[in-house]
């Protein structure tokens, strides 16, 4: 069990992070104090140009050195800086978040924005499977997570989440049970621009993450999660698939559904089925995903977490708990359940 | 005579209380060994197989069998079977043949390994009453799909798929020819697998006509020999399987006795009547991997492209790498046969001493294609070794796509598993030509105990999904992180990649 709580604001309009604190908080029955985490798009206007990487150090000697000397060779460190951080009674700086506005090396890399990508997701996995004592746990342009072990409150004060502004926010309240309390495995999870937020449990985790990994990707947090950013990241990214079909692969319709569907879409739905079913998710999950430009939320095909969706005026909320969304919002103009394995997107209008 | 006669492997007795003097036994008995001396019915122990067909038969259960009647002095080393293949080979000078799989006493690896359920956490799903998806498509899938989106907003798709076959379950039934088993047996297997919609492979003994009806569940073999071979054949299969090598006699070729190759067989496989049918044990166009793909190609020129075309191999040390070329080749599928695979009729030495056990062969396979990033290239269909669901369901999390099954499928029309098949005497009417017992094997009611065997194992495999909270089989499929291992060793868990219990 773990809540979850995300919105978008589609005019690119900024909102803080006050009210999503709140909002996290009304589901504390979901989680149990030892994970809450927070992402915000468009954190940081004056470096978005740059990948905002954020580490997470055990300490600031061997680790910190060893991540300079990988990034300064791939790339250019434009600015540098402890993120600020606010210890409460019961949250300390156990780990010292970090953030570098870092852009790779276009000389050193072929294939163009995409290669970039790539080489910024090398660098990444080498970091988080080779230095000791470091995790890269953000990565996108514009984009910061904030999480820690701890209520959503503290971890907001922490952070005081309240600071950061942005058009698109997401929230986790966790109840751990796979990994322990540990500050990698909060929610969300990142990787560049794409962030998740994720309510369950991957029983086919095994299966997924030998497919993603036979892609070049290295599943290094030990938990579930990740494999959805990289598999959304595979089909989104490389393989080209609109997003809501990217969707369909990783919570396809039932065979049944598919036999009685006419000749087009049959042959469309058995094709990804045939070829993406390593990618199918199944066990019980709830995940929102955002990207620069969205947040899409769907559930498994059987729906055995809650999702709710609502909108006001331009912005568009998804969530585990109606109260939830009500308390950033107490009047909606509308709110809906979402059918099993149907996406709900919020874009941003152009 | 300096050896004498060995021990009786069994030993019969009939209850002369018990006996109604019915004539049942010496009736059944293809065997001989019971006869008829005024009111008492005698028994030849030395001709028994313990194939039960009396035992089966007898309405007044008067028939005992006792296997192993006389010890030898007990010796670790020096076992009863390593003196008596001594006495054997004394006397004759010869290969020693035996039947079925490997005897040998190796750890099974399937019962080390154990499956996982849901508690709390996430929730197990119903399967009856819930969707659970066991369809499962072999042959070649695309590594990505390509989109185009039409004037109306719709996707359409942008991306040819290869043919493949459909399963309802991920359980077919392996390649036992028509002259190895009878047409009785052949037609049951075609009927159970029409029925329960997945597909048999009809061996390399051709394609009688009485199997057509069939055809579109039928895989139809290419081996070594070429027996039953021509375009007619080839065009009536849904898939076409080139046999390479076979798990209970890695690297030699197939032998059926004169004595199997009756009139229809003869005909069926294009070999002249009683001659002894030999395949050889390589291709002898197939001398390297490029060779293979070529007949590969040559076959799906031959129909069209429209077959999807198997190659099938023993497992030996070296299968991944074998299984990798494959894949790099225009072969939709490899089949791996495991050395507990059986056989009509193999040398015992083979059986027992070459090859490897199918788990770890589907997990370095599985392992090596998808690293290559090559796994949607093939499926990999399992067999040699498969008695239940539950070796169903860990050879489809170690990585198989399928499995095929051969002596269960036996077992289900009545099979004793004597080992006996090579003899073409089998009583139960499976492993001979003889009309006097092929007549036995009703093929309508065989088909209902093989149907039923399969629709039970597929209710059980849907049961363990669910429990484990997997509503589709593509999510059992290398999802090893569902299976632990039990009193297996660090290394054979490594390549396994599956984890210790507890872990």
């Amino acid at each position: 069990m773990c809540g979850i709580i995300s919105v978008i604001d589609r005019s690119g309009s900024s909102m803080d992070g006050g009210a999503i604190k709140k909002a996290l908080a009304q589901m504390n029955e979901r989680g149990n104090g030892e994970g809450a985490g927070y992402a915000v798009y468009g954190a940081y206007p004056d470096y978005k140009e740059y990948y905002a990487l954020h580490v997470f150090y055990d300490n600031l000697e061997e680790s910190k050195t060893a991540v300079e000397e990988i990034l300064e060779k791939w790339g250019h460190i434009e600015h540098s800086e402890e993120i600020p951080t606010y210890e409460q009674s019961r949250l300390k700086k156990i780990q010292t978040p970090w953030r570098y506005f870092f852009r790779p090396d276009a000389s050193l890399i072929s294939g163009g924005i995409s290669g970039e990508k790539d080489a910024v997701i090398r660098i990444i996995n080498t970091v988080n499977t080779s230095v000791e004592g470091a995790l890269i746990f953000s990565s996108g342009k514009n984009v910061g997570i904030f999480k820690a072990s701890g209520w959503p409150e503290e971890v907001a004060d922490f952070y005081r989440i309240e600071d950061y502004e942005g058009y698109i926010w997401l929230g986790h309240n966790r109840y751990p049970t796979n990994t322990g309390g540990w500050w990698g495995g909060a929610h969300p999870f990142n990787l560049l621009d794409c962030s998740v937020i994720h309510n369950g449990e991957i029983t086919s985790y095994g299966t997924n993450a030998r497919y993603i990994e036979s892609f070049g990707y290295k599943c290094t947090m030990l938990t579930d999660t990740e494999v959805v950013a990289y598999l959304l990241d595979l089909l989104g990214r490389k393989h080209e698939l609109p997003a809501d079909l990217a969707v369909k692969a990783l919570a396809p319709p039932f065979w049944d559904e598919i036999d009685r569907m006419d000749v087009s879409k049959k042959e469309l739905y058995t094709a990804l089925r045939m070829a993406y079913g390593s990618a199918l998710m199944n066990g019980p999950f709830a995940i929102v995903v955002a990207n620069t430009d969205s947040i899409m939320g769907f559930t498994d095909r059987i729906k055995l977490r809650p999702m709710v969706a609502a909108e006001y005026g331009d912005r568009m909320y998804i969530s585990s708990e109606e109260a939830a969304i009500r308390t950033m919002e107490p009047v909606l103009d509308s709110v809906w359940m979402p059918a099993a394995g149907e996406p709900v997107i919020g874009r941003l209008k152009r | 005579m300096s050896i004498g006669s060995v021990p009786v492997k069994f030993r019969i007795t009939v209850d002369n209380d018990r006996c109604m003097l019915c004539e049942r036994c010496i009736e059944n008995c293809s065997y001989g060994v019971f006869r008829r001396e005024g009111q008492k019915i005698i028994p030849d122990s030395r001709k028994c197989t313990a194939c039960h067909r009396c035992i089966a038969m007898c309405p007044r259960d008067a028939i005992d069998l006792e296997e192993k009647p006389n010890d030898y002095r007990s010796h670790p080393l020096w076992t009863r079977e390593a003196r008596e293949a001594i006495y054997n080979q004394a006397k004759s000078g010869k290969i020693i043949l035996s039947g079925m799989g490997n005897a040998l006493d190796y750890p099974i690896i399937f019962d080390r390994l154990v499956l996982d359920a849901c508690q709390v956490t996430n929730p197990s799903i119903d399967p009856l009453r819930e969707p659970m998806e066991l369809r499962t498509y072999i042959g070649k899938k695309p590594r990505q799909i390509e989109i185009k989106k039409t004037d109306a907003g719709d996707y359409d798709l942008n991306t040819n798929l290869a043919p493949n076959l459909k399963l309802e379950t991920p359980v077919m039934i392996g390649h036992m020819s028509y002259g190895a088993i009878s047409l009785n047996a052949q037609k049951a297997l075609a009927k159970a697998v029409s029925e329960v919609g997945t597909f048999m492979g009809t061996g390399e003994g051709g394609l009688h006509k009485d199997l057509y009806p069939y055809q579109n569940n039928m895989i139809v073999q290419v081996a070594s020999g070429r027996f039953g071979v021509d375009i007619n054949y080839l065009e009536r299969g849904a898939a076409i399987e080139i046999k390479i090598g076979q798990g209970a006699k890695p690297g030699i070729g197939g032998h059926l006795p004169g004595e199997k190759v009756a009139e229809d067989v003869s005909k069926t496989r294009m070999i002249p009547l009683h001659s002894d049918a030999i395949s050889p044990a390589p291709h002898h166009d197939i001398y390297s991997i490029e060779d293979l793909a070529q007949l590969v190609r040559s076959l799906k020129e031959a129909t069209e492209w429209k077959k999807p075309v198997f190659v099938k191999i023993a497992a030996v040390h070296n299968v991944a790498a074998i299984a990798s070329g494959i894949a790099r080749s225009s072969a939709d599928a490899v089949v791996i046969d495991g050395f507990k695979g059986g056989t009509g009729a193999a040398p015992r030495v083979f059986r027992d001493h070459v090859g490897m056990p199918i788990e770890v062969a589907i997990a370095a396979v599985d392992k090596t294609l998808r690293e290559q990033g090559i796994r949607n290239e093939v499926s990999v269909i399992a067999s040699g070794g498969i008695r239940d669901s539950a070796d169903v369901t860990k050879a489809v999390a170690l990585g198989a796509d399928a499995v095929y099954i051969g002596t269960a499928a036996l077992i289900a029309m009545g099979c004793r598993v004597c080992g006996s098949c090579y003899r073409g005497l089998c009583p139960w009417g499976i492993a001979t030509q003889r009309p006097e017992l092929v007549s036995r094997l009703d093929s309508d009611e065989a088909a209902v105990n093989v149907a039923n065997l399969i629709n039970g194992w597929t209710l059980e495999l849907a049961e363990l999904m669910g429990a484990a909270g997997i509503n589709s089989i593509e999510s059992l499929r290398g999802n090893r992180d569902r299976l632990r291992g039990y009193m297996l060793d660090e290394g054979i868990m490594d390549v396994l990649d599956v984890k210790m219990i507890g872990a």
